[in-house]
């Protein structure tokens, strides 16, 4: 049996480390209403320029933009969303596993797969990953997402897709379905999936006037859609990071709660076992004299 | 009196929904206005003003760094900017997001180095747990 003086060390270190997960769990919680916050935000813009995309593919330009036309698949690339941080249980494994099973489905096809990435985990991961090309980084978007953060790295994407280099590309990011559960999802950006609008009353036969022309018009707006969806990606990540760190940090703290209760006792016996030996050892003593 | 309904949204929050009885916007070919019952027309904005004209006779200001706008007969959206967009400023961005993947790639090496290390590491720990547990045995 250990001393009695090391269970208490003990014991003192995981009442420090308790304190550390708890204070961790209430800042989690407090920015994970926040994330909510901005997500909540970010939803009229999307449902807006998706409005706008559904007018388009029912407009009839006499000019088709590359983004909304299917082409055979030869090569995809992903956008990879994920944290920056750790200890927000199993999230960013989660997520990769679901990227990974995606990847693998392409693979086997024999589709080139290529990866946008976004936040600090999904580099370190990716990068041990020989078969799958990393094109854009970026990383430590802190708890705030900003549009502007974002650009770059998707534009990389888009000019690909442009370019005929990539075929289809897809966003992978995890889904806020409730506090306790984050579903990981892929979901497709390119070509802009056929969404049928609800407005029949829209004539078949009809199209915008466009300034200056369709060609650059178009490309500004879908390039602003994309940036929307991967933006609203993010913040829907940094969401749910918040809640699986509050969840993880809560059974962090049950556990350290249930070591100490053991330790305790374990300490208490052990104090006890001594406390009788030195009584055995005095009456003991006073019996020979 | 018509009005036409107003969404101006930017892609960090909603900023404007409402009826109004008259829009005017910065587009790049000049300054609209927007009646009710406009055609539709897609275009680009410039950093500059939209007014909303509300049908009580009130105007509102509203500052956009840029953006698009669509015009429906009976909607107008204004889809603003939140990043200034240039297309040298897109490039450049483009251009650093590119860099950092080759960095990360080029680090590569020593992740493999450290990874190693750990596995080793593990492996070690495992190996003491084993022995640990034998010794107990034969006591």
């Amino acid at each position: 049996m250990p001393g009695i003086k090391e269970i208490r060390i003990k014991i003192a270190s995981f009442k420090s480390t308790q304190k550390i997960t708890k204070a961790m769990k209430m800042v989690a919680a407090s920015k994970m209403r926040r994330a909510q916050e901005r997500m909540s935000a970010t939803r009229p813009y999307s449902e807006k320029i998706r409005r706008v995309i559904g007018h388009l593919r029912h407009a009839n330009p006499d000019f088709k933009h590359p983004f909304l036309v299917e082409r055979p698949a030869k090569s995809v690339g992903f956008i990879i969303i994920s944290t920056d941080r750790g200890l927000c249980g199993g999230l960013n494994v989660n997520l990769f596993k679901t990227t990974l099973a995606a990847i693998r489905d392409w693979q086997k096809q024999g589709v080139d797969v290529s990866v946008c990435l976004i936040g600090a985990k999904a580099v370190n991961f990716f990068r041990r990953l020989s078969n799958v090309k990393t094109l854009a980084t970026v990383t430590h978007l802190g708890d705030r997402p900003h549009v502007a953060d974002l650009i770059g790295t998707v534009k990389v994407m888009l000019d690909l897709y442009r370019e005929g280099k990539l075929d289809r590309l897809f966003v992978v990011n995890n889904v806020l379905v409730n506090t306790m559960t984050q579903k990981p999802t892929v979901r497709q950006l390119l070509p802009v999936a056929g969404e049928e609008s609800e407005d029949n009353k829209l004539q078949k036969l009809w199209d915008y006037i466009y300034e200056p022309s369709a060609a650059e018009l178009l490309d500004g707006v879908l390039m602003r859609y994309i940036e929307s969806q991967v933006y609203q990606g993010a913040v829907e990540n940094v969401a749910c990071e918040m809640a699986a760190r509050m969840v993880a940090m809560q059974s962090a703290t049950d556990n350290a709660g249930k070591l100490i209760e053991e330790l305790q006792l374990i300490y208490n016996k052990a104090r006890q076992a001594s406390i009788t030996k030195e009584i055995s050892e005095i009456v003991g003593g006073a019996a020979a004299v | 009196m018509a009005t036409i309904h107003v969404d101006i949204v930017s892609a960090e929050g909603e900023i404007f929904s409402g009826e109004a009885s008259m829009v005017f916007a910065p587009a790049v070919m000049g300054e609209i206005g927007i009646a009710p019952r406009h055609a539709p027309l897609l275009t680009t904005l410039k950093p500059g003003e939209v007014r909303v004209q509300t049908p009580a006779g009130e105007e509102q200001f509203f500052y956009v760094s840029g953006g698009a706008i669509e015009i429906q007969p009976h909607v107008v959206t204004v889809l603003a900017d939140t990043a200034l967009r240039a297309r040298d400023l897109d490039e450049a961005a483009a251009l650093s997001a590119k860099q950092r993947a080759e960095e990360a790639l080029r680090n590569r090496g020593d992740v493999i180095d450290s990874a190693k290390a750990q596995a080793e590491l593990v492996r070690a720990t495992a190996q003491l747990k084993m022995l640990d547990k034998l010794r107990k045995i034969k006591q």
